[in-house]
């Protein structure tokens, strides 16, 4: 393996660090970010078929948001709680992969 | 007369059928780098020891044109031949003829060639170069594969199975590769996936080539579906060829004992591990120093770098070596590596392999991705396997074992046969810092100085339990020994073990965390 070129780093496992090289698997793992429950995002890459929202509606939860057509099925994407549509990142005929940020909410003040 | 005649016919009609699709698809075959099905099987096995099997077989199709296509033994060359002397059986799919595409009766040989190596108990090997299944024969391709999975199962374990990835491999004509024993791969020519990058990119929109979404390095590296890479064909054939040499070619048997020879490693053993635990080295310098001739092929070596598996011999026994790295992120436990040494573990228990694990761990490798990713039942596979095995067991522990790593390595208690452990060992519940925090957290809080209290107990946990006669007190440990002295260890070990028989109650099979 290609030892020479890279160089020992210090590395914590326990309490401890040791002198050690890293993977490359190991450079390129995804870091964890907390998500957010404003934040929709794909599970699953497809295609915006249909937007039914629009920026700055409130919308009520469980009212459908767009859907996302991925292996041949259609999946309605729905408002998981009562809040208004800050932004739609999306439209239609956007192919988009997965993990990506399709529609952000924001809280409604209780009238 | 007439025999004469019918003499020069089937020469003929053979010389025309071993051309596969023709001069000009073999000129495009050797402009993609490649050789040829018929070159690669003559380059792999003994000079004149191929035997051709079903080389007149003609495919059935009566649609879509087919019915006037004429293809050479309709893709895939069958046979048997030899390797150092050992027979084998062996196909290899001819790109040359309709792309190696595999129809009902291209895979019918090949079952058939797979029947014949279970049979006579000797190791199959695959070379597949196929563009997939030959869409003009429908579901009769779809039934090909599927024959060829069943096969691959129920050979598993009893017969070796080698697959040879020397052009694309794609779709379903994976799935026979992933369950054979050892897969290999060549830079450049190697392509494995399940969906090719033109669906890829029609249903996503994502852009990527061959070679970065399943090329020989990917696999190698990455996904660990390759276990062995090379440059060039020929460099993969002579691989083959030596991995071919160092295993059993059945369940029934050991694998062919050889001349023993002393290591010529140049390395002192005894200064290969420096003293700070916390400063990394070869675990592989370890290995040559053991075995003959200092020979080691290593298995997987780019994937899941943190252990290194492989094959070696001790007075000329073929042996596995499992060992943490610690060159390799620490030499950790992870999702990848447990994966990696688990299924080499019950390679070498199905195979009577004995298996040596070299030990030198500092736990199991924290983060989210690692938890997320089942961290738990990736690294269960190696107790599993360990506990379930009943080749010869022997640890040797150079360094660190700490914690949950302690019992995976090939712990006593896991039914480890010899326990050796070197005076460097610490063999303890975590790291001195770790545990010290933990078990003097009161005494450290309430000091005025706390670094000097935490440096003071941590200095006397390493005093105390940095090493390995704690375990060794209790029996955990057989012996503490000088590294000069392990290889002989390893030899009187070995030989005190040729007749082990080791007790399992009866099932049906276990149920493996896989």
């Amino acid at each position: 393996m290609e030892t020479e070129k890279q160089e020992f780093v210090d590395f914590a496992v326990t309490a401890r660090k040791y002198k050690t090289l890293l993977t490359k698997k190991y450079q390129n793992r995804k870091v964890w970010v907390n998500p957010s429950a404003f934040e929709i995002q794909s599970i699953i890459p497809g295609t915006i078929l249909e937007v039914f929202v629009n920026e700055g509606e409130v919308v009520k939860e469980g009212a459908p948001l767009l859907i996302l057509e991925a292996m041949k099925m259609q999946n309605r994407i729905e408002m998981p709680f009562t809040a208004r549509i800050k932004s739609i990142n999306v439209e239609v005929g956007s192919r988009i992969p997965k993990d990506s940020l399709m529609i952000e909410l924001e809280a409604v003040e209780e009238e | 007369m007439t025999l004469k005649k019918n003499i020069l016919a089937l020469r003929q009609k053979k010389a025309i059928v071993e051309k596969g699709g023709g001069d000009k698809a073999i000129e495009k075959q050797a402009a993609m780098g490649k050789l040829t099905a018929r070159e690669r099987i003559l380059a792999l096995l003994d000079a004149n020891s191929f035997h051709e099997y079903d080389l007149f077989v003609e495919h059935e199709e009566r649609n879509f044109g087919m019915e006037d296509k004429v293809l050479a033994g309709d893709g895939v060359i069958t046979g048997t031949g030899t390797i150092n002397g050992a027979p084998i059986c062996i196909y290899a799919q001819d790109f040359t003829v309709m792309g190696g595409s595999l129809g009902l009766k291209h895979a019918r040989k090949i079952t058939k060639i797979m029947d014949h190596a279970l049979r006579m108990k000797v190791p199959c090997i695959g070379i597949n170069d196929s563009g997939g299944a030959r869409i003009q024969e429908g579901i009769g391709a779809l039934a090909g594969y599927g024959e060829i999975f069943y096969r691959n199962t129920m050979a598993s374990g009893v017969i070796p199975q080698i697959s040879v990835i020397l052009g694309p491999c794609a779709g379903g004509a994976v799935y026979s590769p992933a369950l054979t024993d050892f897969v290999f791969v060549v830079e450049n020519i190697s392509k494995m996936f399940i969906t090719g990058p033109n669906v890829i990119e029609t249903v996503l929109g994502e852009k990527i080539s061959q070679e970065d979404l399943g090329g020989a390095r990917v696999h190698a590296e990455i996904t660990g579906n390759a276990h062995f890479y090379a440059l060039s064909e020929l460099e993969c054939l002579e691989q083959i060829k030596e991995l071919v040499s160092l295993i059993p070619h059945s369940n029934q048997q050991k694998a062919a004992s050889v001349e023993p020879k002393a290591p010529k490693s140049k390395k002192n053993i005894e200064n290969i591990i420096p003293a700070d635990p916390k400063q990394p080295y070869d675990v592989r310098d370890v290995i040559y120093a053991l075995t003959d001739d200092s020979k080691f092929l290593e298995v997987h070596e780019l994937w899941a770098a943190n252990i290194v598996i492989g094959f070696g011999r001790l007075n000329g026994e073929t042996v596995g070596f499992v060992a943490n790295q610690p060159m390799y992120l620490a030499g950790v436990l992870d999702c990848d590596s447990s994966d990696k040494a688990a299924r080499f573990i019950r390679y070498c228990d199905a195979f009577n392999i004995p298996i040596i694990t070299l030990e030198d761990m500092p736990g199991y490798l924290p983060g989210v991705d690692q938890e997320h990713a089942g961290v738990i039942r990736h690294g269960a596979k190696m107790l599993y396997a360990y506990s379930e095995a009943t080749v010869p067991k022997i640890t040797v522990i150079l360094r660190k074992a700490y914690g949950g790593g302690y019992i995976a390595m090939n712990s006593r208690h896991l039914g480890a046969d010899f326990m050796l452990a070197w005076p460097s060992a610490e063999i303890a519940v975590m790291g001195p810092e770790g545990a010290a925090n933990i078990i003097f957290r009161k005494e450290i809080m309430e000091a005025e100085d706390e670094d000097a209290m935490r440096q003071q107990k941590v200095q006397e946990y390493i005093e105390k339990f940095a090493n390995p006669f704690v375990a060794a007190s209790k029996g955990y440990i057989d012996a503490v020994i000088e590294p000069m002295e392990t290889r002989d260890m390893l030899l009187h070990a070995l030989e005190v073990s040729k007749n082990k028989d080791d007790y399992r109650p009866a099932k049906k099979h276990g149920i493996p965390p896989f």
